[in-house]
Parts: C-alpha cells; structure tokens; sequence
C-alpha cells in the first residue's frame, strides 16, 4: 500500500528544548519528508528594547536571551561594552568570569543530558541531572545572589567578589560531579539503546557544515576543530590548559561524546581557575550609570557558548543608551536553516532528539 | 561504548542510586535557606530613604513607583515619597540597591510571596514587611555601589601663596573635572527644595555632564542672574542635603554653577549665550533701592519683562555686600562687572552715587516709580560693647572690608584680633592675613560652633589664621595716645543651656589673659540703616528685629514698598537675597498690571 503523505504541526511545545516553537512535518508514514520550523511564539525582540534602555539597564535583560545558559550573554555584552571603550578589566575578574562561564557550561550540559535522554524516554537522567545541577546553581546562588539569571558579569569586571571559602565549594562540587560522571556514564553514555538511538541519526555533513555556519558541539561532532576558547582567546582561557575534544560522524552520537568529554574539560578548567585564581579589584568602576555615555564605536565579540560560538555586535552613538545591539547565537543556524535540512529523512521520533542535540533554544531564535 | 551487552546491563546500575535522599528541597515539607547574598523581595529602610527616587530612574522594568506613604512627610532632604515594588514586573536585578544614594534598599532572603489578589503584588518594602530588616541579604555598601562617592577635588592656591596677594584662591573645574564631577550627579532634584531660589540644578548639572555648557549657562540664568557669583561664592544649601551626601561628598553643585558660569568670559558672551527675550517697554516704572544681590535680580527680570528699572546705589559700584563685604580672593572685580554690565547691557539703569534719604528721597522716588523695592543689605556693624571701642585702632570688619574692596589703605599694624565667628570675622581675618599680619581670631564658642563655612574656617586656618576659641573679649587697652595696643580676653567653659539650646559660653573666673595688638577687628554681626524710610511710612510697615516684615510677594504693609535681602530675610546670605528679588518680581509685576485694570 502506498502510503499518503500527511501534514504534523510539532509543537509549540517540545520535550527537551527550552521555550517554544513549532515544526510543521510533512510524513509519510513516520519518516519525515520535509520540515519547516515555525518561531514566533514567544518575540521577546531584546535587541530592540535595549534601544530604549541605557546601557546598564541592558545587562539584566540579556541573560534572559537563553534560560539555561545566561552567562555567555552577560559576558558579551560586558566585552562588547568594554571594547568600544577601551575598559580595562582585572586580572581577578577575569578568573572570575571564566570560573562563572565554565560553572554555567557544567550545568548547561546536565541540563543537556536530561534533555537528551528525556527526550527519547529515559526519564530517570533527567531527574539526576536536573538535582546535581542544583549542586551548581547553589554555588550561583551564593556568589551572585541568584540561581538561574545571576546578572553577575557586568562591564569592567563582577559584581561581587567571591564569598568566604566559594573556592573550596567549588572544588567540592567539582569532585562530586566528577565522581557522577560515572554513573552518568552507565546511565547514558555507554547505554546500549542510547548508541542504537543516536547513532547515525541527524546527521550533519561534514563537507557542508561549515558553510552551513555550524557551531559548537554540533560541528566538533563533524571532527572539525573550532572552539573561540582555543581560536582567539579571550579572558583568561589562553593561560589555561585544557584539550578540544572532536568526533566523527557528525549524528547526535557524535554530539553526545563531545559534549560528554567537554564535561571533564570544563572541570578541569575550574580547578585550574580556583587554583590560580589571583588577589587584587574584582572590578573596574564604571561612572554614574544614569550618566554613563560610552563613546561612538562598535565592536563584535564572541564566546564560546555551550551550544557553540556566541557573538554580540554592538554599535554606540554616544549617547546613554546603545544605538543597536545585535545577538549572534548558534541557535538561529542550528534550530532553524541545519534543523530543516537535517530532519529530512529522519523519523518523526527523532524531531526531539535531534533538536536537543543541535542545542536548539527559541528564545535566542526570537532575541 | 556500542551496541553490545554491555550496553544493555549498564544502565542496571542505576538502580543502587534508589533510595538515596535528593539534594533538591523538597518543598514545602523542607525550607530552603538562601545564601547570605541572596536576591530576595525588597526592604526599604523607612528612616534611611529620603524618596530620591533612584531605584526606580534605573529600574529597567519599570516596576517601581515612588508614592506617598501615611505617617512620612516630605522635609528638607526627604521627598516623603517612598518606592513601591511591582513584584509582577520586579526580575530582581538589584540595579536599585546598586545605586540607592542612602544604602536604605536591599533585597532579603525571602522569596515566597503568594497571593490571589493581583493588585497586592504591589508592595512597599519596609511597610508591607517590616521584618525584613532582619533578612537584608543583597545590599551596597559604598564599595560595591555604582555611585561615586568622591568629590572631584578643586585645585586652589596654597596657603602660603595665597597671603602674598588678593588672587582669586579657587582655581576652578579644568572642563574634565567638571564632567567628570557632574556625572556623579543622579539627578533626583532633592537640592532645588533647599535652595532658596529653587534653581534647576539637576538640569544644568546634566547638560555639563553631557557637555552642554551653553544650555548650563541659560538654564542657570533663568532664575539667577548672578550664576557667577553664587558659583564663587554661594553658601549653598543645596550642597547640605544632597543625596550623595548621605554617603559621601556631596556633588560640587556651586564649582559646576561656577564653571558654566565662566564659560562665558565676557558680558557680550553672556548674552549672546543666553539671548533673553527682552518684552518691549510696557510704560510702567519700578525704582530700586541698593544694586545688591535682591535689587539687582528684581531689576533684571522686570527690566526683561519691559518695565523701566532704574536702582539707586549710594556707591560708586554697584554689587552692595558681594562688591564691598566678600574680599576679591572669593569674587574678584573683573567677575561682578561682567555681571553688572550684562545686566546694564539688557536696560538695567544704576543711579551711582545716589544716596535716598540724601540725595532723593523715598518719597520722590514714589512720584517718580509705580512701585519702590528695597534691598539696602544690612551694613550698619554692631557695636562690640568693650571700653575703649572708640579708641584709634578699632575697627569694624564691614567699614574695614569695604575700604579695601575699594582701595583704600586701612592701617592694621601686624599684629590683627578678630572679634566674632561668622563669615565676616573669617573674611577680615583672611584679608588681614593678606595685608601681611599676624591673625587671632576671638570667638566665644567652640569652633565647630562658628556660624562661617567650614570651608573658609579651613581656608583661614592653611593660611596661619589663629584660631582663639571659647574666648571672651573684656576690653580694648589702650596706649597714652589713646590707641589700641592690646585686648584683654577671658577664657571660657561650655555650659549647657538651660533652655535646652545649644552650651553657652561661661567666663572662666580668673582665667584672664592679654593679648598685644595693633588693630582689633569687630565682625559680631550688622543692622540695617533705616533713616532714610520717613516715620509716616515707617508707621505703616512692620519692622521685627531689624527686619522688615513682607508677604510671600516681597511686599510691605505699604502695597508699592517691596523690600528684599538681608532686610527682609534672616538667612542674610546672597542666594536668599536673589530668592527675594525673583519673587519680588512676580509681587511688583502682579501689583503694577493689576492697578492698571
């Protein structure tokens, strides 16, 4: 019998992605002919409030452009901000800021996991990663005063320095996680059903991903070496010794393993932090802000997110507020243009999977 | 890592973490202790906040309002208005605590807030959660806020150079420095309450911030033709209440009047900068006694409004006590002509040399004027009530100050006393000390007691004045030829007031000491010269302690007599004065035009 192509509107809501958006399938049978993605549920248009906000006032909006992974937002902005003005920041600021970047890639990628193994049926990952995230959002909480939008990073350097004993915090969470790694790994990463899931599934081609504009894990899961940590450093990074872990293959497997190794990087990288973390200012006082006026200029700069490559370009007419401010996440190329091209072919199971895999995150889609 | 059997089995081990107790609250059967920097709900410390309404300038949500709150009135300093918290909108920011010019605003530990009435997400904090004071978790302390603390310093002359002449002692704002010093300024307006003359502070503040010296200049000149000289010299009262001060110096607001102010270097400058828009000639004529800060105000606005103004000054300068009573190392001479002729140069008509009651009567001025403003200043010097206060060698500080404003030689020997506290017992100290003498100033209270600056106290101690305190002077000792030769001064204990009031002086018995002087200096305060006001319009007027009494118009019993400045207020400073002329100038316009109808 030849089957019938039919129409599936996916979404707005998604296991295992955060906010809301919709694909519109074209099936037959359960494999996916074509895919079409659908955003506009959530226009939250931050680019064009910061316009009307002075440049402070920007900064607690824009760790709102990703709910998992505010930081890198936090931090461009700040570098953005400071390099139109030439702002120096301290060399303990930028530990700092390295250690937040690296705690918030950690608790990215347990979300992650849960995400992942949520999304094809294994429930119980999310349920320990989602608790052993808490372990770091605790560490958050007591540094900056807030658990999931910190509004930490702030041009010229943090906000606050850090707490009483947060060095030894630190590592002790690191330890744990590092010992969960372990059982993460009989969970997740060496499940067999897991490897038969992902294997070869949303693949991206290799010869073709970088033109594609793919960034992050999804384009070291293709074996290409490509993490703004390594290519231009920034902050700290080139003091700190860590490795770039690829794969080959391109599929959501690929992926998994990527980011499965990052994990022990990212630990190792904040021991290094606390270790050598030095004394001095935390932070390089910007004037009055109701008064603060950053001279014309712009600049682009970009961080390492843990969905891949972030940039902001930033554009100041001299006045007290920014003239435009412009978001350059992955989640754009990777939820939007790779995801239509990669679903073809794939079942319509998979649409989770894969969208999780890619780091699909709608409100950065709609910044 | 495949698809083997080992795959399979692996995930089995998840099953030793069964049974294990989950990091994660479990809510509500356990609470979550927050972290001691924890950004909770708001508090408000109801004492501390003076309703500057900072917090919700920066709110970028726009979740916080300032309203009025039963039980808290506005005051000197204190808007009475108080923030209210969208807790619907609020994302927690802390940007308001950041830049809370009083540290009153802080977030808690609390987090739980739970209600089905909409409307009360709308809190005060600190009335609708007192115990909030007990839960402060995120605050700023003046190291971590946004605010500036530190004044931008002013560069002066050192005391040493200073005594060598009458060089102007404060250097003023390089144009950074006055950016610089202005963007500290958070624009609450707190200061215009306080200032007699209500200036549009934060306005010209924010235009030199911005680098618009031209709009400071205009907007200063709005109500306050004499920028410059309260820019030198202003006691300032808006500086005592400025939200900064709560923490740390207050913004310079009289150096950045200052500095606008001189901008502008010359009076075509002036006018071309600030182009008032001159009324044609109405027809209708005001006098004004005395070119001092009150009359000259008054003559400026009427004289923009199209009145014909004409003043009567008994000298040959005009100014009164800012040209003959504040020395020229405060405001120098070239700065008081560069007003006066701006002022002349826009219809400003001064009689010099024209003494009333001598010259033209009161009355004449009356046939001659719709209406008469007086501002005459207070320039008849107290006696000090010694023996030998006649004697050669005597002198009063206003008749002493006058003379070398004007050139004169006063013969002061070099070896000068001072008698009195204030402003004037300061500057004659300070222009004696210029004059090549040896300074002590007698004073009867404590130093910190003395009615002058702390500013110009400071500056007559760097420059060798000597500070006498709790010092009564008995009498003046004179020589055979009836000259002063030395003082005779008692020390004194602080006692406390029976009345409640602030100690007073007690003569230590016995504890009397010499002094050997070439000169002795009164500076214990001034009276105004009535005489030239005849005793059938003295019968109408109210006179109280010296002063004559006025409506909110300036105006006396005598509905064409206005009076303004030290005769009519006790502040007894130039700023006040102004404050009278500019209201004056409503008070003579509204009676002038009313009659007409």
């Amino acid at each position: 019998m030849r089957e019938k192509e039919t129409t599936i509107y996916l979404g707005p809501q998604h296991p295992g992605i955060t906010g809301n958006m919709m694909v519109k399938l074209k099936v037959t049978g359960d494999t996916i002919v074509s895919a079409e993605t659908h955003v506009g549920y959530l226009h939250r248009a931050f680019e064009k409030l910061m316009e009307a906000r002075t440049w402070l006032q920007c900064f607690p909006i824009v760790c709102r452009i990703c709910v998992p992974e505010p930081d890198p937002n936090e931090e461009n902005l700040s570098r953005v901000i400071e390099e139109i003005e030439g702002r120096e920041v301290p060399e303990r600021a930028k530990y700092i800021r390295v250690l937040v970047l690296e705690l918030s890639r950690l608790a990215t990628y347990l979300l992650w996991m849960g995400g992942q193994s949520g999304s094809m049926g294994l429930y119980t990952m999310p349920q320990w990663t989602v608790g052993d995230r808490d372990y770091i959002l605790d560490l958050f909480e007591q540094l900056t005063g807030g658990r999931v939008y910190h509004m930490y990073i702030w041009p010229g350097g943090v906000r606050r320095d850090l707490p009483e004993g947060f060095g030894d915090k630190v590592l002790k969470v690191m330890d744990y996680l590092e010992k969960r790694l372990k059982d993460y790994d009989d969970l997740l990463f060496n499940n067999a059903l897991f490897y038969k899931r992902a294997k070869g599934v949303g693949v991206i081609d290799k010869a073709k991903a970088q033109e594609w504009g793919v960034v992050g894990a999804p384009l070291r899961g293709c074996g290409i070496k490509h993490d703004v940590r390594i290519d231009e450093p920034y902050e700290v990074y080139d003091k700190l010794n860590f490795i770039v872990p690829t794969y080959e293959g391109g599929d959501v497997w690929a992926r998994a393993m990527v980011r499965r190794q990052e994990f022990e990087q990212s630990i190792s990288i904040v021991r290094q932090v606390i270790e050598n973390m030095p004394g001095g200012d935390f932070y390089n006082k910007i004037p009055n802000p109701l008064n603060w006026r950053v001279p014309p200029g712009d600049a682009y700069v970009k961080t390492e997110s843990a969905r891949g490559e972030f940039g902001y370009y930033a554009v100041s007419d001299g006045s007290l507020k920014p003239r435009r401010v412009h978001a350059r996440g992955p989640a754009y190329v990777h939820g939007v243009s790779l995801l239509e091209r990669i679903l073809q072919g794939a079942n319509i199971a998979d649409v989770s999977f894969i969208m999780n895999s890619l780091g699909t995150c709608p409100p950065e889609i709609e910044r | 890592m495949a698809f083997d059997i080992k795959g399979i089995l692996s995930p089995f081990k998840a099953l030793n973490q069964m049974g294990k107790h989950p990091h994660t609250v479990k809510f509500p059967y356990e609470e979550k202790v927050t972290a001691p920097r924890y950004r909770g709900l708001h508090f408000n410390d109801l004492e501390e906040c003076i309703g500057c309404g900072t917090c919700s300038t920066i709110c970028q949500n726009k979740a916080i309002d300032m309203i009025n709150i039963e039980g808290i009135d506005p005051s000197s300093g204190d808007t009475g208005l108080r923030p209210r918290v969208d807790n619907g909108r609020c994302c927690w920011c802390a940007l308001c605590v950041e830049v809370c010019p009083t540290g009153s605003l802080s977030l808690t530990t609390d987090y739980i807030y739970v209600t089905e009435d909409a409307d009360s997400f709308l809190w005060t904090p600190g009335v609708d959660n007192p115990e909030g004071k007990e839960k402060k978790s995120f605050v700023s302390d003046s190291e971590h806020s946004l605010l500036e603390y530190a004044r931008v310093p002013m560069r002066e002359l050192e005391g040493s150079e200073r005594v060598k002449s009458f060089a102007e002692v404060v250097l003023g704002y390089s144009e950074e420095e006055a950016r610089k010093e202005a963007e500290r300024c958070i624009g609450c307006g707190i200061c215009t309450d306080n200032c007699p003359v209500h200036m549009h502070i934060p306005e010209y503040i924010n235009a030199i911030a911005h680098g618009n010296d031209e709009d400071a200049i205009r907007i200063i000149y709005d109500n306050n033709p004499l920028g410059e000289t309260c820019g030198k010299v202003c006691t300032r009262r808006c500086e005592e209440i400025c939200a900064i001060s709560k923490r740390g110096e207050p913004v310079a607001i009289r150096w950045l009047k200052r500095y606008a102010t001189e901008r502008a270097a010359n009076e075509e400058m002036v006018k071309e900068i600030v182009n008032p828009t001159i009324l044609p000639p109405n027809g209708h004529s005001v006098g004004i006694i005395g070119a001092g800060p009150s009359g000259l105000t008054a003559a400026y606005y009427l004289a923009m409004r199209g009145f014909n103004v004409e003043i009567y000054e008994s000298k040959a300068h005009a100014g009164g006590m800012i040209m003959y009573g504040i020395p020229k190392y405060r405001l120098p001479l070239d700065s008081i002509d560069k007003q006066i002729e701006y002022m002349e140069s826009i219809g400003v008509k001064i009689h010099y040399n024209t003494m009333v009651g001598k010259d033209v009567t009161l009355e004449e001025l009356h046939q001659k004027h719709e209406a008469v403003f007086v501002g005459i200043g207070f320039e008849k010097p107290y006696s000090i009530g010694l023996t030998n206060e006649e004697a050669e060698g005597s002198i009063q500080a206003v008749n002493f100050l006058r003379a070398i404003n004007s050139d004169k030689h006063v013969e002061i020997g070099d070896k000068v006393v001072v008698i009195g506290g204030g402003n004037v017992a300061i500057d004659a100290a300070r222009v004696s000390r210029r004059l090549g003498a040896d300074v002590t100033i007698l004073y009867r209270r404590r130093v910190q007691d003395m009615p002058a600056d702390w500013e110009e106290i400071e500056g007559a101690e760097d420059e060798g004045v000597h500070i006498k305190p709790q010092a009564i002077p008995l009498e003046l000792i004179t020589n055979e030829n009836g000259r002063v030769v030395a003082i005779k001064y008692a020390n004194a204990e602080m006692v406390p007031d029976p009345k409640g009031g602030r100690p007073r002086p007690k003569i230590i018995e016995g504890d009397e000491h010499i002094i050997e002087t070439t000169a002795v200096i009164g500076a214990i305060g001034q009276e105004a010269d009535y005489s030239f006001i005849s005793e059938k319009i003295k019968s109408q007027i109210e006179i109280k302690r010296g002063r004559i009494v006025v409506n909110e118009s300036q105006q006396t019993g005598v509905e064409w007599l206005f009076a303004g400045g030290d005769i009519a207020n006790n502040r007894a400073d130039a700023i006040s004065a102004i404050a009278d002329g500019f209201r004056a100038t409503k008070g003579i316009e509204k009676f002038i035009l009313n009659k007409e109808n």
